[in-house]
């Protein structure tokens, strides 16, 4: 009887796991599909039947050509690097200060860091647009740049956690050879955080790539596209040209999935300390 | 040049410059725009003229009883609704997958990628998944159902598709949380339970449940307070179009569309307040539970 109810309960849960993945697959995989049909196959085949030719890589070509999307790459690529480059120096440098040193005015910086978290992003870009434009960066890399380059609580957290597991002797000892505190961050300290800069760049770096909202608001410039506002800019022209559009989605998807299954570990990790704080 | 200068010398000098650009940027994009944010929702501001007008409350007075405004929160009750039933399907898999299960790592990587992908990307997934005639309407064709509903142009249906389609893309989020909660519980506790007869729903109910209680009000409440400002989702598929607006598109459209700066500030301190309100209940539900 036992054994009975082990083993029913053992299928509901593989039964469950396979709904599970099929809802989560289904919707990517007719999109595969999709971007493998001529449109002619598309608009007189089901929209589950597999592409009778697969290595039919037209739409591909479409998408990346009239979609312009080597631009998206190019600028997604540089705003990327570039905001992940200064976001990473001002986060270690400011937990580098706030964990190292006790001085006047450490728990005030701590605070405003901790409670600018609290405020909701998208409701205060009506001034922040206002802000971008009198400093003259509308339109131009530089607003997105600027904008994913300030740092927040939670980078500031995770690099001070790790900062508080490097032990205070090794700043101590290159002190007594003379080293500067500058010498001490950018040899000592900065190096060792590395394990924390990969996961923080990793998180931060997905979050540039999928972003929309700032490059749909603050670069509307059709040479500043970055991956997201080109792709949704495919919505108009393209508007009925589905296995086209698929192609694109694709494009898109697939380094984050090439990214996905390479850092898994790194990424799991990543999101978990990332939102426990 | 700073090895010159004694180490209380150089103390300052590091402290200033190293806080310096970080805190620059904090209070040039972070609080900065809260404060005038706050002024020019009391105003007629366009966003363009030097002056405007104070107008005292009328902007929050037009947001609550225009229902071109506040139309937006109504239709947060389906993405409220939905933040239930994200939790409770992210909590049902983070369980079972907490336990032995051949091919864990599958599911799990499977359940959790859609959370990766590009939020335009993930909209027109969806366009494409609920288009007449397409994956969801042949999927419903195999089990009979012939004549289904638009699924996105259809007022009365809208929000729960789009849910639908949120539930997919944060799911996986919840879910990986969820997760790595459970599987901090140390496993001893199972072998005791199991020692004294529990079954599976004992054990989650009597020593999964009590463990994560904590992270569970976390992740509800950051779906709560995501249900009251959905904008990606939304925006991408249908523009706010056949009755599916959130308060965030309309604000978007009222300020950057219609130069109402004044009246968008208005909408942008009301959501403000909503979310502090949330994220204080946040604590105070954290707290007790320490």
């Amino acid at each position: 009887m036992y054994r009975l109810k082990y083993a029913s309960a053992t299928t509901f849960k593989y039964l469950t796991l396979i709904v599970g993945v099929f809802c989560a697959l289904a919707p990517l995989v007719v999109v595969v599909f999709a971007s493998f049909k001529t449109s002619k196959e598309y608009l007189n085949s089901s929209a589950l039947a597999p592409p009778s030719d697969w290595f039919n890589f037209d739409n591909y070509r479409t998408a990346f050509v009239k979609g312009h999307m080597l631009t998206g790459f190019k600028n997604t690529l540089i705003i990327m690097v570039t905001a992940l480059v200064g976001n990473m120096l001002v986060g270690t440098m400011i937990a580098y200060v706030l964990q190292r040193f006790a001085f006047k005015g450490r728990g005030i910086i701590m605070s405003l860091f901790l409670f600018a978290a609290l405020i909701p992003g998208v409701t205060t870009q009506v001034i922040t647009f206002k802000i971008i434009n009198a400093l003259e960066l509308f339109n131009t890399m530089g607003s997105a740049i600027l904008l994913y380059m300030g740092t927040d609580i939670i980078g500031i957290y995770i690099f001070i956690q790790f900062m508080d597991n490097i032990s205070t002797q090794l700043d101590e000892s290159a002190m007594l050879d003379g080293a500067s505190y500058f010498t001490i961050f950018a040899k000592i300290i900065f190096p060792l955080l590395a394990p924390a800069i990969i996961t923080m760049m990793i998180i931060k770096g997905i979050g540039i790539y999928n972003d929309f909202y700032i490059p749909f608001l603050y670069m509307p410039d059709p040479s500043l596209r970055t991956i997201s506002t080109s792709l949704f800019a495919f919505k108009g022209p393209f508007g009925s040209h589905w296995e086209t559009i698929c192609a694109a989605v694709m494009l898109i998807i697939i380094p984050t999935a090439v990214v996905f299954v390479a850092l898994q570990k790194w990424i799991y990790n990543g999101f978990m300390q990332g939102a426990v704080k | 040049m700073l090895a010159n200068l004694s180490y209380r010398a150089q103390r300052v000098v590091i402290i200033v410059s190293f806080s310096l650009i970080p805190i620059l940027l904090l209070i040039t994009f972070g609080y900065v725009p809260v404060l005038g944010m706050f002024r020019y929702a009391f105003t007629d501001w366009n966003g363009l003229s030097p002056d405007y007008n104070w107008v005292g409350f009328d902007n929050f007075r037009t947001i609550f009883t225009d229902k071109k405004y506040y139309e937006g929160f109504i239709n947060s009750i389906y993405y409220f609704a939905g933040s239930f039933v994200q939790l409770a399907i992210a909590l049902y898999f983070a369980t079972i997958l907490s336990f032995a299960v051949r091919g864990r790592n599958f599911f799990k990587g499977v359940l959790f990628f859609p959370s990766m992908i590009n939020s335009v990307a993930v909209g027109l997934i969806f366009l494409f998944f609920f288009r007449p005639e397409g994956t969801l309407d042949t999927i419903l064709g195999f089990f009979g159902i012939t004549n289904p509903p638009k699924w996105l142009l259809n007022p009365d249906i809208i929000n729960v598709s789009l849910v639908g389609a949120s539930i997919w893309r944060y799911l996986g989020f919840n879910f990986i949380l969820l997760l790595g909660a459970i599987s901090s519980v140390p496993s001893d506790l199972y072998e005791a339970a199991e020692i004294d007869g529990a079954n599976r729903w004992h054990q989650f109910k009597y020593i999964i449940l009590p463990s994560i209680r904590r992270i569970v009000a976390i992740t509800l409440i950051l779906s709560i307070s995501g249900s009251v400002a959905p904008f990606e989702i939304p925006y991408i598929m249908t523009g706010g179009s056949n009755g599916s607006n959130t308060f965030v598109i309309t604000t978007v459209k009222t300020t950057f569309s219609y130069s109402k700066y004044g009246l968008g500030s208005a909408m942008a301190v009301v959501l403000f307040l909503i979310v502090i309100l949330v994220t204080a209940i946040q604590k105070l539900v954290i707290k007790e539970e320490k």
